[in-house]
């Protein structure tokens, strides 16, 4: 039983497997995990910073993208993240993730058919499998697990499993990620 | 003010209340007996905060409902007022207006804020017996998420109703 002023949350409960999105070195010593939305403005605007982040300490940092989609707000989100895990099936998902966030404010089913197309994939086929909910329960797994971690928000970062309360600007980002590395 | 309620704590009965959930409605703790029920006070509709808090629970709801729970939300705001808020974030769990007599349900569970005139940001797991399991008082600014909620209903309920 808890009490009423207990603080809850703020740490992943869910450890960074094989079975998640990982981008840059596989062993890396700092694990920066982002709960996002592809139709989210402000994970829009977090996109580039990441890249910068990742730019900046490209021997240190592995990136790991889950997904949060508030769907009630966003309507193509979870649709979005769907047909990012079919091209994931494909090994296409972080040039198809780059592509929503790029396109993050037209995203919609008929813009999605054209990342795909760029991508040089068949729309129809991978409709067809999105149709059929192929890869949703991984969508509703990284959502669930968001949950019991403390995701209140898109985006929400965790840095080594430590959720980022602080703003999310690159000097911040950096900053967290500089203090792991000094920790060791 | 000097007659503030304590905030109820668990293995206390939650206080009864009627609050309207629309122009037209009118819902009660005690109709939903039986269940789970997540009381969920904030304070205002259209906040950048409680935007958030209650999108992020709609989004959320899918799991409550497999503990079988029902999730109310509530502040001073009007009954147009919230509906307006639910339209524009696609609320569809019930908002209930604690506007006339202002604050008297969040007076009672003692989380009103008399500065602001508005209620705090709190959360309260409510059992089928109407006994609370688990009761969070959270900084106005800082967003709780459903965490501590979910926790809570397990405790409650650990085995859970799954969908068919």
């Amino acid at each position: 039983m808890t009490t009423p002023f207990e603080v809850t949350g703020g740490h992943l409960t869910v450890p960074v497997t094989m079975e998640d999105r990982i981008r840059g070195p596989l062993h890396a010593p700092v694990s920066l995990v982002e709960y996002g939305d592809f139709q989210c403005p402000h994970c829009a605007s977090a996109y580039p910073v990441v890249r910068e982040v990742m730019h900046q300490r490209p021997d240190t940092v592995q990136f790991v993208y889950r997904h949060f989609p508030l769907p009630n707000v966003h309507p193509y989100a979870e649709y979005a993240a769907e047909v990012s895990e079919a091209t994931a099936a494909r090994d296409l998902f972080w040039e198809m993730h780059d592509w929503m966030f790029e396109h993050s404010a037209d995203l919609a089913t008929t813009t999605i058919r054209i990342g795909l197309r760029d991508l040089g994939l068949q729309p129809a086929v991978i409709e067809s499998e999105v149709d059929s909910h192929l890869y949703l329960d991984k969508v509703r797994s990284d959502f669930v697990g968001g949950v019991r971690s403390g995701v209140n928000g898109t985006p929400t970062f965790y840095v080594n499993g430590v959720r980022l309360d602080r703003g999310y600007a690159v000097a911040d980002l950096l900053a967290a990620v500089d203090e792991r590395i000094a920790v060791g | 003010m000097t007659d503030r309620v304590a905030m109820p704590g668990p293995g206390q009965v939650a206080p009864e209340f009627s609050l309207p959930s629309s122009p037209e409605q009118m819902m009660s703790l005690a109709q939903l007996r039986g269940s789970p029920v997540i009381l969920a006070f904030y304070p205002a509709d259209w906040s950048p905060v409680c935007s958030d808090q209650m999108v992020l629970y709609e989004a959320i709801r899918p799991e409550f409902t497999t503990f079988g729970a029902h999730l109310l939300g509530i502040s001073v705001d009007g009954v147009w007022c919230h509906r307006a808020f639910a339209e524009r974030n696609g609320i569809r769990y019930p908002l209930l207006a604690d506007f006339e007599p202002k604050g008297a349900v969040a007076r009672r569970y003692g989380v009103y804020e008399p500065e602001c005139g508005t209620a705090d940001r709190a959360l309260f797991v409510v059992d089928g017996d109407g006994v609370i399991a688990w009761s969070y008082l959270s900084p106005p600014s800082v967003n709780p998420g459903a965490d501590g909620i979910l926790s809570a209903l397990e405790r409650l309920a650990p085995v859970r109703q799954v969908p068919a």
